[in-house]
């Protein structure tokens, strides 16, 4: 064996400090794994009780559900496809949260940066594509950036609590959605279904080749993989932990925490604008009602699950994206409402926050309590 | 005919009668949402409470016939909702707020999910008091046809501004929502207090569903509330924790919420949506004009977390 000097990998831990120290550097990452999946495989239990009341089958509905969302290559690319707006929906909670802030209306930055894409689409008809797609992309991304931009600096200079707010905003944002399509942006042509005027098919975003998938699925991972960079790897993400913890000591040590606080959130925002943006350019084709489709909210739950962790995001969302795929299946097999998905997502929501009450508490996966038991008194 | 047509009258006399219309559910939610929040909890899953409330209401209405043994129902599917927030909100590190939106998902789902067959039958409505029966004109009669959950919740607030000062329960639950730490050292339990308030408060949340459901607009539909138990949570902190405060607040969102259909009915019908979004922008503004970066707000629970 040579002599490692590289990063701190198992191998030169075991060198360094023997075999208890290890084991402890395990034990402290085991907890990470085990707690959110025991709490998700205690979720589906749950559930499966429900189910088991309703009268049906837990057994045929996992099934269903499975086939439903990643059965088939045909079903994989579907939840593929509904997990990629959840990527950028699911930042949009992440980043704040770092920084200690709940923002739970991703869904208005949704609407306005599809808004704002459509409206640029439609104004730059004639011009080459990739730079009308490009400006489109800013475009909304810089509406949901400043929408929940705003929410950052509301919270930061005047103390207005950024979960109410951001909220509200969503609702002004569908409003301003439902004026602009019905009033000003509308397409004559549109009669049921009131819409902006549709993308020439030159702006529209296409599919990843050989996938039925959008590129909006690699923008998401792409945008999942830079914020972890930020967070993980840069002073100003080491900034933003650091006020996330503690307000007072960022500010004394002379860190700038207002435009931390309005970066971050406005990076956020931009992000849910993205998605709004590939909504309109990829799939709806013209700004409508159909933007707000709740990807905002579900959002919410991926990043909760995904601990606030960017890279942890990508899979759940690509599973919360399967589950939201099977919902027409179990409807049509079980013959059970589609409001199934939600209460499945709700009970899971709800266990997984619960289960933040176990970190530190196992003595498994805590290497301070092995020998001193006594200490078990003080963490509970 | 220039009987009826009062003109441009119509509007203020609409947003007076919309304003008590659609203030009632505000007034509930809100004087729950008070009174959780008062024991030091915040409980956002409030929206979910309501939305479960109008549905339970709406089926048990359906079933039995009777809408007050519907009202029952919402009231105790509430209490079912706050009483587990406030039990699980016990347990260290789990963050109300945030089961708060876990519950408000969950809510509303079960809702949909049992609400489902309850979309086309039509339950029995909610008796009204006719004020406006001395009038001739029917937007006056209209107006003033105030439903009795209006007047109960009126009462309700009263009672509750005076019980917050005046009795040992009111007294118990202000200090538990002001320092934890005094509560027990006066030997009171803070986690017993902040169950039972945050279930009265569910229960409340449940009777401003079931008046949504079985009065005004009515009718189960999955599009029943749009987000009356959120803004009720910015309504609270509006209306600085005092129910008085959160009656006149609720009347005033309930008048807001009522312009765009007032203005509508006398032709004015550009920028309709933006109208609707009137209570909202409301709220954010009075919320901004009324929070301060260097102190608490004033009568805020010490050991409420969203307003640290």
């Amino acid at each position: 064996m040579t002599d490692t000097v590289s990063g701190p990998d198992v191998r030169t831990i075991l060198d360094a400090r023997g075999y208890r120290a290890a084991l402890e550097w395990i034990a402290r990452r085991a907890e990470a794994f085990v707690i959110p999946l025991a709490a998700l495989v205690a979720g589906m239990v749950l559930f499966s009780l429900f189910i088991l009341a309703v009268g049906k089958s837990p057994a045929q509905l996992y099934e269903t559900m499975w086939r439903g969302g990643f059965g088939s290559w045909f079903s994989i690319q579907n939840s593929l496809s509904r997990g990629a707006p959840l990527l950028l929906a699911a930042l949009c909670v992440a980043l704040p949260a770092r920084l200690g802030l709940v923002v739970i209306g991703g869904e208005g930055a949704i609407v306005l940066g599809g808004v704002a894409a459509a409206a640029i689409g439609v104004a730059l008809n004639g011009a080459p594509s990739f730079l009308v797609i490009l400006l489109m992309g800013v475009g909304g991304a810089a509406a949901g950036g400043i929408w929940i931009g705003v929410v950052g600096a509301l919270r930061h200079y005047r103390a207005v609590n950024e979960t109410i707010s951001s909220l509200l905003m969503a609702y002004i944002a569908i409003a301003l959605m439902n004026h602009l399509v019905e009033g000003p942006l509308r397409d004559p042509a549109s009669l049921n279904k009131p819409s902006t005027q549709p993308l020439a098919d030159l702006y529209r975003v296409g599919d990843i080749p050989g996938m039925e998938v959008h590129w909006g699925l690699v923008v998401g991972i792409l945008a999942c993989a830079l914020s972890w960079l930020l967070i993980e790897k840069t002073r100003w993400g080491f900034a933003a932990r650091i006020a996330g913890g503690n307000v007072r000591a960022a500010q004394v040590q002379g860190l700038a925490v207002g435009p931390l606080i309005v970066g971050f959130t406005a990076l956020a925002g931009g992000f849910a604008g993205l998605a709004g943006m590939l909504e309109v350019a990829a799939v709806q084709g013209s700004a409508n009602g159909s933007l707000a489709a709740g990807y905002g909210y579900t959002g919410i739950l991926v990043a909760f699950l995904a601990r606030h962790n960017p890279l942890a995001i990508i899979p759940v969302a690509v599973l919360l994206g399967g589950i939201d795929a099977s919902g027409g299946l179990i409807q049509r097999r079980m013959d059970l409402p589609d409001a199934t998905v939600l209460v499945l997502q709700g009970m899971l929501f709800i266990v997984i926050l619960f289960s933040e009450t176990f970190y530190g508490r196992f003595k498994l996966f805590n290497p301070d309590l092995w020998q001193r038991p006594d200490l078990l008194k003080g963490v509970a | 005919m220039d009987a009826t047509d009062i003109g441009l009258w119509g509007v203020p006399l609409a947003m007076l009668g919309g304003a008590i219309r659609v203030s009632t559910p505000f007034i509930f939610v809100s004087l729950g949402e008070a009174i959780t929040e008062r024991s030091g909890r915040i409980n956002l899953g409030l929206e979910g409470t309501l939305v479960f409330g109008a549905m339970s209401a709406y089926a048990v209405a359906v079933m039995t016939g009777s809408p007050w043994l519907g009202l029952l129902a919402a009231a105790a599917a509430g209490l079912c909702f706050g009483l587990f927030h406030g039990w699980i909100c016990k347990f260290p590190k789990v963050n109300d707020i945030a089961i708060g939106i876990a519950l408000m998902l969950f809510g509303t789902g079960l809702a949909f999910f049992f609400g489902k067959p309850f979309i086309q039958p039509s339950a029995p409505d909610l008796p009204a008091i006719p004020f406006g029966a001395w009038s001739d004109i029917p937007q006056v009669q209209a107006a003033l046809n105030v439903n009795v959950l209006f007047l109960i919740g009126a009462a309700l607030a009263i009672f509750l501004w005076w019980a917050f000062r005046n009795t040992r329960v009111g007294l118990i639950v202000r200090v538990v929502g002001d320092s934890a730490d005094a509560a027990r050292a006066m030997g009171l339990d803070p986690n017993a207090v902040r169950l039972l308030a945050t279930g009265t408060g569910g229960a409340l949340a449940g009777i401003g569903g079931a008046y949504l459901s079985l009065y005004y607009p009515g009718s189960w539909t999955e599009r029943i509330s749009s987000g009356q138990g959120l803004m009720a949570v910015a309504l609270v902190i509006f209306a600085r924790w005092n129910p008085l405060g959160c009656f006149a607040a609720a009347l005033l969102f309930g008048g807001a919420g009522a312009l765009g259909p007032a203005l509508q009915s006398v032709g004015v019908t550009q920028g309709y949506y933006l109208f609707y979004a009137a209570p909202y922008i409301l709220t954010l503004i009075i919320m901004i004009a009324t929070s301060s970066p260097s102190r608490t707000l004033a009568g805020a629970p010490g050991e409420l977390s969203i307003t640290k």
